[in-house]
């Protein structure tokens, strides 16, 4: 889960690394009075979780706290890229004589974090790799061994960085890494990192992204934080019909009948499991089908969950009919997911047979599942039919009912 | 011969009183020549047993019991608890971790692979559904209960590495019905960072005899199939190799997760595109179709099959 600006300037805070005396507020009077707090000229920073905000007219400058005010008023009122801002941060414009690079991320193939810094800030760091890679430190750093300053100070050295600044970047490099890990971030960024007149560093921007799976035992800081449980903050907002889907899913703590994703199609779509779900996804499409949504059944969800996802996706306007789809089952059972999605069409008053394209879930409990499925003349298949094959007939049907 | 396991594999349940892993053991237990599982470990359940399989406090009783070194565990614990439990198995001269639990932060998995390479020992998964040697043992969750695996797994050539549980299955099923059985099937898990990664299994199944093709289950995210093609490459393997690309919608989605926790569009190297690039140019064949892969598969190995 990404975090904002001004937590993430908070989190390096709390870590001992030094920032400047901004402010964040959602309210313009409020930014005036920072801004007045600061006394100078002051930068307004839109707060949303998307990129390209000074180019959308997020970031602007402000000489007095009157201007600070009427720029976070329209600041405030921005969208940016789909998001509404959720607040603004009123920040010194500091003055910077050189701007750094420092940040920690996963090396998913070394499997160990690795530590990257650059004397060349400002920039996304992936550009200047490609155009001046040998001013990119980079270290990785062991999960069990506790972090070393000499590992930051090593990095640091690499890009020919020395003097004072090399020592007072060090506990800077080293207290990131230490919050990189102790905080489950996924992502822990500075940039830029700046160097003020009188040496000193102080950090202008910051990005970090938390490990979902590892909320909970970061309950604490995220409660000071602020940050409210039922926040996901993908890459776009959670629509009603997919806080519709969450619900359904936290039904029971049995399985999942879940991970619903809207889609503006009219097959609406209940698949499983994980890697199924996919390949059902790009086979419904491959075949000129336009998918309802995207979901994923898996770890034997009861009949009641089952049929709450059915019928959420045969209520989605627009919906003609539903493909019932799952690679090969080994403990969710067959039998279940049928009385499920039988139970959604009858509880609805949709005739089974009309409404499930097709039934395609091989595996456990096949014979007692296509039994039901015999009983309410819905088609269904076995594993001789590919899933391809299954999402072929899915959208011959639908779009036999379009004709 | 088989990779990783074989019929005299003796391994233990971490966490057996669960109620998913009372079916493992039992599913276990049943298939093939039947998995030779010594013990079981549950805190405060000493003295029990689960279908005859006698439950220890913990793993070092196990080991005592058994009397001689073990050498393999299947962890079934909640995500709190794994990292406890993986680092109990290792200091207890396990050798090969089967890690089935989902949503342990990558943090703890990082920490498990290293202590693991410390101690010369090996991560499957974590969420993932473990091994299986056709007719001969499966040690984890994969294919299900015994009649349910022997329909779709059978023996033969093919070695099989998978991000996807359900989808090792049903790329196992749709070979054995075209004739082509496997050396051994690996659920590898679709978290992003894992303890064996398809480039890292690769020099197993080069060194075994059986084994003649493989054929990979893949999404985006991650650089793992980069790492696989630069282990290719670099190594000469002779074994011919297809691929399926699962997750191509996703190429339109960044940033929005799906399937897997490891499965995101972060970066241009993440996409299914960029992928499928990569394979290609290390003479991997992408398949389009699942049903497309037997076919591949014998065009590679001649008529030999």
């Amino acid at each position: 889960m990404r975090f904002f600006e001004f937590e993430a300037r908070e989190v390096i805070k709390r870590a001992g690394i030094p920032v400047t005396e901004y402010g964040f507020t959602t309210d313009p009077a409020e930014a005036r009075t920072i801004a007045e707090r600061i006394g100078g000229p002051t930068v307004i920073k839109s707060q949303v979780l998307t990129g390209g905000r000074m180019k959308a007219g997020g970031v602007k400058f402000a000489d007095t706290p009157e201007e600070a005010e009427s720029h976070a008023r329209d600041i405030l009122a921005l969208e940016i890229g789909g998001h509404m801002p959720r607040g603004v941060l009123v920040d010194p414009k500091a003055e910077v004589e050189q701007e750094y690079y420092a940040g920690v991320v996963w090396d998913g193939t070394r499997k160990q974090p690795v530590m990257i810094f650059s004397p060349v800030g400002g920039i996304d760091i992936e550009q200047v790799a490609e155009e001046q890679p040998e001013a990119v430190g980079r270290r990785h750093f062991s999960n069990i061994l506790p972090f070393s300053e000499f590992q930051a100070k090593e990095v640091i050295a690499s890009t020919g960085v020395t003097g004072s600044a090399l020592n007072k970047l060090v506990p800077i490099l080293t207290r990131l890494a230490r919050l990189f890990v102790e905080n489950d971030m996924v992502l822990a960024e500075i940039n830029p990192l700046g160097r003020l007149a009188d040496g000193s560093f102080v950090a202008l921007d910051a990005h970090m992204d938390i490990e979902n799976e590892a909320r909970g035992r970061n309950a604490k800081l995220l409660k000071d934080l602020g940050v409210g449980d039922e926040e996901t903050r993908q890459a776009r907002e959670a629509t009603e019909f997919e806080l519709a889907g969450e619900a359904v899913d936290g039904m029971s703590h049995r399985g999942v009948a879940g991970n619903v994703t809207e889609f503006d199609g009219n097959l609406g779509l209940v698949i499983g499991a994980g890697g199924g779900s996919l390949t059902l996804f790009d086979a419904v499409r491959a075949h000129g089908g336009k998918p309802a949504n995207y979901c994923e059944i898996g770890g034997n969800p009861d009949v009641a969950k089952t049929a709450g996802l059915a019928k959420l996706v045969l209520q989605k306007p627009g919906v003609d009919k539903i493909a019932v789809m799952m690679s090969i089952v080994s403990n969710t059972r067959v039998d279940i997911v049928a009385r499920g999605v039988i139970k959604a069409c009858l509880d609805l008053g949709f005739d089974p047979a009309e409404k499930i394209a097709i039934f395609r879930i091989p595996g456990a409990w096949e014979e007692e599942g296509f039994k039901i499925l015999e009983h309410y003349g819905v088609e269904y298949a076995d594993r001789s039919v590919s899933l391809n094959e299954a999402a072929r007939r899915a959208v011959e049907k639908i779009q036999g009912v379009a004709a | 011969m088989s990779i990783l396991v074989d019929a005299d594999t003796t391994f233990i349940v971490q966490g057996i009183t669960g109620r998913e892993a009372v079916n493992l053991t039992r599913e276990c237990l049943d298939y093939g020549a039947g998995a030779k599982i010594v013990g079981g470990v549950t805190p405060g359940r000493k003295g029990r047993d689960v279908h005859g399989v006698p439950v220890f406090d913990t793993v070092a009783q196990a080991v005592e019991h058994h009397g001689a070194p073990i050498k393999g565990s299947v962890v079934t614990v909640p995500p709190a608890f794994t990292k406890d439990a993986m680092f109990e198995a290792i200091e207890n001269g396990v050798e090969l971790i089967v890690i089935v639990t989902e949503r342990i932060p990558r943090g703890d998995v990082a920490q498990m692979v290293e202590l693991a390479t410390m101690r010369g020992a090996r991560i499957i998964g974590p969420n993932c559904l473990g091994i299986i040697v056709p007719d001969v043992i499966k040690m984890g969750g994969i294919g299900g209960p015994a009649k349910d695996a022997a329909k779709s797994y059978s023996p033969g050539p093919v070695g099989v590495i998978s991000r996807s549980g359900g989808m090792t299955t049903e790329m196992s099923s749709t070979l054995t019905a075209a004739g082509l059985g496997q050396s051994t099937a690996v659920s590898i898990g679709g978290d992003a960072i894992i303890g064996s990664s398809y480039a890292e299994l690769m020099p197993l199944f080069d060194a075994d005899e059986q084994t003649q093709a493989i054929v990979i289950y893949t999404e985006p995210g991650g650089r793992m199939e980069a790492q696989l093609a630069e282990y290719v490459h670099d190594s000469g393997s002779k074994l011919p190799i297809v691929a399926f690309m699962a997750g191509r919608f996703m190429d339109e989605m960044p940033g929005m997760s799906f399937g897997h926790a490891g499965t995101i569009v972060e970066g241009k190297e993440d996409t299914a595109t960029e992928k499928i690039a990569r394979l290609a140019e290390a003479g991997i064949t992408v398949a389009e179709r699942i049903e497309d892969i037997p076919g591949l598969v014998r065009e590679k190995l001649g008529v030999a099959v």
